[in-house]
């Protein structure tokens, strides 16, 4: 049988925002460009984005500008950042927001009819452009209209399992139709890797299904490094009740829009933890209190705190937060205009991921590039909210044009038959093979152990265990079946690679969050409580250099006085509050 | 939330299995937890006792649109859908949606929305706008927001008569993409006069006001009364009203152009 064969100058593998962004641009660029995307287009991840873009347009407050955002961005990320992605994305963003309501895109407005911006935890000005609660239904909408409008082929439920290189480049993918079945290869001159988070590592998530660090798998197979993996961000308000939803995204709109946090005793606990900010404090600070106020005894009954937005005009409400309206009234039985939600920590974002060129997206493999949440470095130790937004489209359009631009440079490309056939034997063994795990329980097994072991307070102990429980898993990786031999749209068959990447980046966060030493932002070591000097410089970076590489690179800093005073006089203001 | 909710006890779902050439509804039993929605139940089906049971999903969060069935007959997103709403007495049915060839259990082929929104023009700025920031009212925000809420399940689309029952795919766009029409047609900047696309090729039409589809939305669009009346309005001013029609010879509508092609 003759395998299904595409050719492409750039190939976007992902259709969340940064996906859509890149192959956009590279289109744009002159590039013969193709998406390929694991559910239909205009699901993915994105779409569950709720509160803002964070661009200093100054449209509400007039004294925001690019210098603030960076400031916020590294104040934010404790100063773990890529200086360069930091900068990089305070001064576009607003052009890219602009541009993505020139494209079509509804925002709420101002009095004056510009587009409205909304206060967020970190940010010192409001900063987020915004409609209602459902801003990343918005901008994946927008950019889905703007893709198929653009010169770009979209290949929907396509399943990549597998980077094909010739040499050191890589040339191409591997992967199958979900709904036959049917083997598809790929040869292309850019491979753009814009394939999101691995939430899904953990039981309690905000993430959508597909998030199963597809792309950082790949990439570390490939050869390119990673960067900052133990650093996850634990969004502080997920929903804790029914079981069934439990770690459903509840959006920190709430607390930008005047919600409180108070603990069963009614205290409003973060005047201990963060008297300045309050409940606008950074993500990780959030999380953690709100973690241990359930852990020292003073949690609601369902094990969370109280979010409370009934002291607000409940026409307000309804009109700035409807999709939490209805999700709580819904799911939850709970009308959150006149009672409170109760609300605990859920597993939220990466900020780790495959290092790249911060100008140009480029890994350090070559023909490879990546973006948006499968990228690493611009948030540091822990994003802001309404940063990854940003993010999205402004590095996802800078891998665009890097790639189109790396592959003019190339002649025709081919794939090379013995890496078609690698990848080939890899699905057909899940599907067909002797094995007996069950892909199923194994990742039942996989979230009990990153839950108990790799969680939003860590020690020694609780990792060396958790890694020693994930090497077992590890061992038996390449036994894992489908139940079920189907072909055709098999859950249990995609599940099969899904887990294995799964246990790739889980492997990597595990590892990394054992030899930092020490707690900053979204890493927080019950035995290393304060931020350590020596750690404060140096980034951990995985690789599979000559098996699990794990080495320390120093911190980029850069030399330009501009942003240097930048960081020094935020570094001053915070020290004197 | 402060009360916790009754446990469901033990339900049966009949879950509808096959591909395009047949299938049946096949009974499962399973224990429930409280506040269990019907897509938690079919994956804990699917985990434990059907594991190449095929169903859509991705957020779990009604956001995506992408788990949307026939539950008791009635189009309604599965993660939206609590067990403890609906009949106790009864076993819960739940078949893909009928109006999309079957791909595979509970997934259904919806490549066909993906092709008519292609045909769709993209917002196009009015060549009359001043240089600067866009300046939109909320006013016209809110109107428009109403349709850009729509999360693309296609369940109106699954349950429009013009489709279902007479399967006039090539005729009629669907109330779908009426309200994709209509948040391009009411915005303030967009340049395209849209009502040629709109009264021919969309179909507009053949749409009765049947108000199937505003019911199913789990959006709470009001798709027939704020979206598909108003556009038939506009296309029986623009193309019937004699008076209207003499003043358009001179004069077309401000910043409005026809496209160039619709296809």
């Amino acid at each position: 049988m003759v395998m299904e064969h595409h050719e492409y100058d750039v190939l976007v593998l992902g259709s969340g925002g940064s996906g859509l962004r890149a192959a956009v641009a590279a289109a744009e660029a002159g590039a013969k460009t193709g998406l390929v995307c694991k559910s239909l287009l205009g699901k993915a991840h994105t779409v569950m984005a709720e509160g803002g873009l964070a661009a200093s347009l100054g449209n509400v407050d007039p004294r925001d500008n690019w210098e603030t955002h960076f400031q916020d961005t590294m104040f934010g990320g404790k100063y773990l950042n890529n200086w360069r992605m930091a900068e990089l994305h305070a001064k576009e963003a607003p052009d890219r927001a602009r541009e993505l309501e020139h494209w079509g895109a509804v925002f709420d407005r101002t009095p004056e009819r510009k587009m409205s911006q909304r206060a967020f935890g970190g940010h010192t000005y409001k900063r987020l452009v915004h409609i209602g609660d459902r801003t990343g239904l918005e901008m994946i909408r927008t950019l889905q209209d703007k893709t198929v409008h653009s010169d770009v082929d979209v290949f929907m439920e396509t399943t990549i399992t597998k980077l094909i290189k010739d040499g050191d480049r890589v040339v191409g993918c591997f992967g199958y139709r979900r709904a036959s079945g049917e083997q598809i290869t790929f040869s292309a001159k850019a491979v753009v890797l814009a394939t999101g988070g691995s939430g899904r590592i953990y039981k309690i998530t905000s993430n959508s299904q597909d998030c199963t660090g597809d792309g950082y798998a790949l990439a570390y197979e490939a050869g390119a490094a990673l960067v900052d993996m133990e650093f996850i961000q634990f969004h502080p308000t997920g929903m804790v009740y029914p079981p069934g939803v439990a770690g459903l995204l509840v959006t920190e709109a709430v607390r930008g829009e005047g919600g409180i946090l108070r603990n069963a005793l009614g205290e409003r606990f973060m005047e201990k933890y963060d008297p300045k900010r309050m409940e606008l404090s950074t993500r990780d600070v959030v999380a953690r209190s709100i973690y241990t106020e359930v852990k020292e005894g003073r949690g609601t009954p369902h094990g969370g705190a109280y979010l409370d937005v009934s002291h607000l005009d409940s026409d307000y409400v309804r009109r700035k937060l409807p999709s939490m309206y209805d999700q709580f009234l819904e799911l939850a039985g709970v009308d959150i205009t006149k009672e409170p939600m109760q609300v605990g920590p859920t597993c939220h974002y990466f900020m780790g991921g495959v290092k790249v060129d911060p100008d140009t997206g480029a890994t350090r493999v070559p023909g490879l590039y990546a973006t948006g949440e499968a990228s690493g470095g611009m948030n540091g130790a822990n994003r802001l909210g309404g940063n990854s937004l940003g993010d999205l489209l402004v590095f996802g359009r800078r891998a665009g044009i890097g790639a189109a631009a790396d592959a003019a440079k190339l002649a025709p490309i081919s794939l090379p038959p013995d890496g078609v056939a690698e990848a080939q034997g890899e699905v057909d063994r899940y599907l067909n093979g002797s094995g007996t795990e069950n892909p199923f329980q194994m990742h039942k097994d996989l979230q009990k152990i990153m839950g108990d072991g790799v969680g939003i307070f860590r020690d020694k102990e609780g990792l060396t265990k958790a890694i020693s429980q994930l090497e077992s898993l590890e061992a038996r990786i390449d036994n894992l079946k489908s139940p079920s031999n189907r072909v055709e749209y098999n859950p249990g068959w995609q599940l099969c690679r899904e887990m294995k990447n799964m246990l790739t980046v889980s492997l990597m966060i595990a590892r990394g969050a054992l030899l930092r030493e020490e707690s900053r932002g979204g890493h927080s070591r019950l035995d290393f409580t304060a931020y350590s000097d020596y750690w404060a410089e140096n980034n951990i970076v995985v690789s599979s250099a000559g098996g699990f590489n794990m080495e320390l690179t120093p911190t980029p800093v850069f030399t330009r006085d501009e942003l240097t005073e930048l960081v020094d006089a935020r570094k001053e203001s915070e020290k004197a509050s | 939330m402060s009360e916790t909710m009754a446990a469901g006890g033990t339900r049966t779902l009949q879950i509808w299995r096959g591909d395009l050439t047949s299938g049946e509804l096949v009974d499962f039993t399973l224990e429930t937890e409280p506040g269990m929605v019907v897509l938690d139940a079919v994956l804990e089906i699917q985990r434990s006792q059907a594991p190449d049971l095929a169903v859509r999903w991705n957020c779990k969060a009604a956001k995506c649109g992408s788990c949307s069935a026939e539950v008791n007959g009635k189009p309604r997103l599965m993660c939206k859908t609590r067990l403890d709403h609906l009949p106790a007495d009864e076993p819960i049915t739940v078949e893909p949606m009928r109006a999309f060839p079957i791909i595979q259990d509970l997934v259904t082929d919806v490549s066909w929305n993906y092709e008519v929104n292609k045909k769709i023009v993209p917002f196009t700025p009015r060549d009359d706008l001043p240089e600067g920031d866009y300046l939109i009212d909320q006013a016209d925000t809110d109107r428009m927001s109403e349709f850009r809420k729509c999360i693309e399940c296609f369940m109106c689309q699954d349950v429009c008569h013009i489709l279902r029952d007479h399967r006039m795919h090539n005729k009629y766009y669907g109330p779908r993409f009426m309200v994709r029409l209509a948040s391009l047609d009411m915005h303030p900047l967009d340049g395209v006069d849209r009502i040629g696309q709109i009264a021919d090729d969309a179909g507009i039409g053949l749409c009765n006001i049947t108000k199937c589809c505003t019911e199913v939305c789990p959006e709470g669009i009001h798709i027939t009364d704020n979206a598909i009346i108003p556009l038939k309005e506009r296309v029986v001013d623009e193309r019937h009203d004699p008076i209207l029609k003499i003043f358009k010879r001179n004069k077309e509508r401000p910043g409005k152009k026809k496209p160039e092609a619709t296809g």
